[in-house]
This record gives C-alpha cells, structure tokens and sequence, in this order.
C-alpha cells in the first residue's frame, strides 16, 4: 500500500544516513518526525524550550545510531520513539535508564528485505488499528503512553474505578491485537 | 543467553511491558524488567509490541512547529560530535548478573557487601530513584523469607536458584508479580543459594511481631 511505501522510505532515509551521512535524506526524517516527537515531548510534561532542546538531540541521536537500526525488528517510527522514550526518562525525569542486553548478532550482516516490508505493514495496520478504536479507549492509551497521568490519576479523573480503567486499556489492547489478525 | 538452560514460566505482566514501553515505571522496576527480558525473548517480543503501539501513538499526535533553525542546529550538534548514546549493556561471561544489572552492582556474588537481615537472609540494596526501591537478596537454600504481605506491587526476579511459595515455584529467570493481595512465605530451594532481584514500590508488611521490629531497621 500506499503508507507501506512511505514507511519503507523512511527506512531508505535512514539507510542513506547511516551509509552516506546524507543530510538531505535526514532533512526528510527531520521534517516529518520532529515535530511529533516535539508534540509527544510536550504531551508527557516537557515545557515548549525543554521539548524542543530534546527533539533536537532524540534527532541527533537517530544520526548517530543509524547503524544499530533494523528494519525487520522495528518500523522507523518505533525506533524514534525508543529513541524519545529514552530521552524523555533521561532529561524529564531524570532516573538512569536500565536497558536490556542487546541479541547477539546473527550470521546475516544485512536484514532480509521481506521481512523488513512484513515488519512495516504490520506497523501500519497497527496504526490504523490505533485510529479506529473507541475514543475513549484510544484517549486511555494515549494518556497511558504520555504519562501525563498515572492509572490511579485516570481514576480519580474519569471517576472509573481503577480496575475498570486497566480492563478496558486490555480490552483496547486485545481489540488492536485482534485487528491485525 | 539464560533462555537454552532453563525454562522460563513466569513472565512479565501487560502494566509492566506497557509501563517500560512509555517509559513511566520507577527507575527499580525498570530495571526488573530490562533484567528479565534480557533473559527473557518472549518478553523482549512483547515489549516490541508495546514499542510499537508507542509509536504509532506518537505518529497520531497533532504535530508541534520545531524553532525554525532547528535542523540546522540539530546538525551543529551532530558535527559537535559531542552527543553519543551509550551502548546497549553486556554481560561479564559466565557472571549470575545480567547486563542491567552490572550497571548496578560491580563484582560478583561473593564480592559484594551484603548485609544481614535476619534469618540467614542477606540484601545488598541498590541506588535508584526514589519512588521505589530494588535490592539484591541472598536467601541461602532451604531458608524461608519471613511471611509478610505488601503494600504496593513487590517484583521478585530469581536471578540463581529457585524459591517456593503458596503460589508456586519460581526459577531463574521467573519473575513473581505480588501484588496487595498476596501473603506469602518464600522459601529457597535445596541445593543452591536463591539470588533474588526483588522491587518494591511501597514497605513491605510483615506478619510476625520480631519482623515488624526488624523492619524498621532494614528498612523494606
Ligand atoms: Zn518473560
Ligand atoms: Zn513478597
């Protein structure tokens, strides 16, 4: 499809960077994701200077590790927002950052093509899987995901206990799960 | 990898993937999780899921305008050279500590400081941020943790060795979610000492009066 195309641009973009330091491909990549990652700063708390200041080094750090990238394990736009995720912990919160051990790398040096194309059209089911559930379900993710507010805060917000705000984040999840089946 | 050896059973909750996932745990139970699933490939593909749900999350927000010389200093700051990530961590071959964890604790099980809590039990508890706290257990085999009930959520992450309580039978690399409900009496396994990374997000509460004393002393 057509978005499936789009992803897998991004994922020529950030190939062009990591073999080419090449700043027009970047530019594209800079364009498109700064400003959601700006936004997604904004949303989980940071102020509108401290946002923009992040961005530029969550931009920053996709430049420097365009070689870890791997199309089959995650689409472009997971990867940059790891890539905030880790940042916004960094700066906003200010707590060291425990991370997994990295696999051990496998006998091929450059991912399969296939996989990498399934691995982004799943994604974008995902997304269009995210757009179309219940708005109130897809505004408990969304708050889940900025932090903006705890479960417990939630409750007392919505007024839902907090055993019916966990069930129904579940039930949003199974119901994405569901929609990329 | 852990994953050849042993059979992992029991695994890491949705709250606990989604939470690292948006990067909204406490910094001690970030750690559970990144050490669990650094033994853990089921785990490490749940939490790719929940990644990916963050993204398209992130995709979906009204977009924000960048200052307008932002790219251009995102360069500078690139050709600055002076911003570098750290990389993923590794573990020492052959250490019980999964890479995480190294950042936390330097040497191994028989070089460190562990401090008796009673029992024949020993801690070593780790420096995090506040809103929750991590420690390092040493509980010697056939040794029961006193009973006690909890507060908040307890993860308890065996490490080396297994533990048994009224909920079943933990091995290394199963990870014990214990929530308000549970009271529970651990008890290591025979054999081999159980090495515990145990999260707390509120004191526990112990059910025996000594303990309660000895609460206050060693502080969980
Ligand atoms: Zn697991
Ligand atoms: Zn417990």
């Amino acid at each position: 499809t057509e978005q499936t195309t789009k992803r897998m641009a991004w994922v020529v973009q950030v190939y062009a960077v990591r073999d080419n330091q090449d700043r027009a491909a970047f530019a594209e990549l800079f364009g498109y994701f700064a400003p959601r990652v700006k936004s997604f700063l904004m949303k989980s708390g940071a102020s509108p200077d401290l946002a923009e200041e992040c961005t530029q080094e969550v931009m920053a750090t996709l430049w420097n590790k365009a070689h870890m990238f791997d199309p089959t394990k995650a689409s472009v736009s997971t990867w940059i927002f790891t890539i905030a995720r880790n940042r916004k912990i960094d700066i906003l919160r200010k707590q060291r950052r425990p991370e997994p051990e990295d696999l051990p790398w496998g006998p091929e040096a450059e991912p399969d093509q296939a996989d990498a194309i399934g691995l982004q059209q799943e994604t974008e089911q995902l997304g269009q899987a995210l757009a179309t559930l219940p708005e109130e379900q897809r505004k408990l993710i969304e708050r889940a995901y900025f932090g903006e507010l705890t479960h417990s805060q939630i409750a007392a917000e919505t007024g839902l206990p907090l055993g019916t705000i966990k069930s129904r984040i579940r039930l949003a999840l199974d119901r994405l799960r569901h929609a990329m089946k | 990898m852990m994953n050849d050896m042993t059979k992992i059973k029991h695994h890491l909750t949705e709250p606990l993937l989604m939470g690292y996932a948006a990067g909204t745990l406490p910094e001690a139970f970030n750690l559970v999780v990144a050490t669990h699933i650094s033994m853990c490939d089921d785990c490490r593909a749940a939490l790719a899921e929940y990644e990916a749900v963050g993204g398209e999350v992130m995709m979906d927000t009204a977009p924000v305008d960048v200052a307008e010389d932002a790219l251009a200093a995102t360069l500078a700051l690139i050709d600055s050279g002076k911003f570098a990530d750290k990389p993923a961590p590794r573990r020492t071959k052959d250490s019980v500590f999964p890479g995480p964890l190294q950042d936390y604790v330097t040497g191994d099980i028989d070089s460190l400081k562990w401090r008796k809590v009673g029992g024949g039990v020993s801690q070593l508890v780790l420096k995090t941020s506040k809103d929750a706290s991590v420690r390092l257990l040493r509980i010697p085999a056939g040794t029961a943790v006193p009973d006690h009930g909890h507060r908040g959520t307890e993860l308890t992450l065996v490490l080396q060795g297994a533990f048994t309580d009224e909920e079943d039978r933990f091995g290394a690399g199963d990870v014990e979610v214990a929530n308000e409900d549970l009271n529970h009496t651990p008890v290591a396994e025979e054999g081999m000492d159980c090495i515990c990374l145990a999260a707390t997000d509120a004191p526990l509460r112990f059910n025996g009066l000594v303990p309660r004393i000895a609460q206050r002393f060693i502080g969980i």
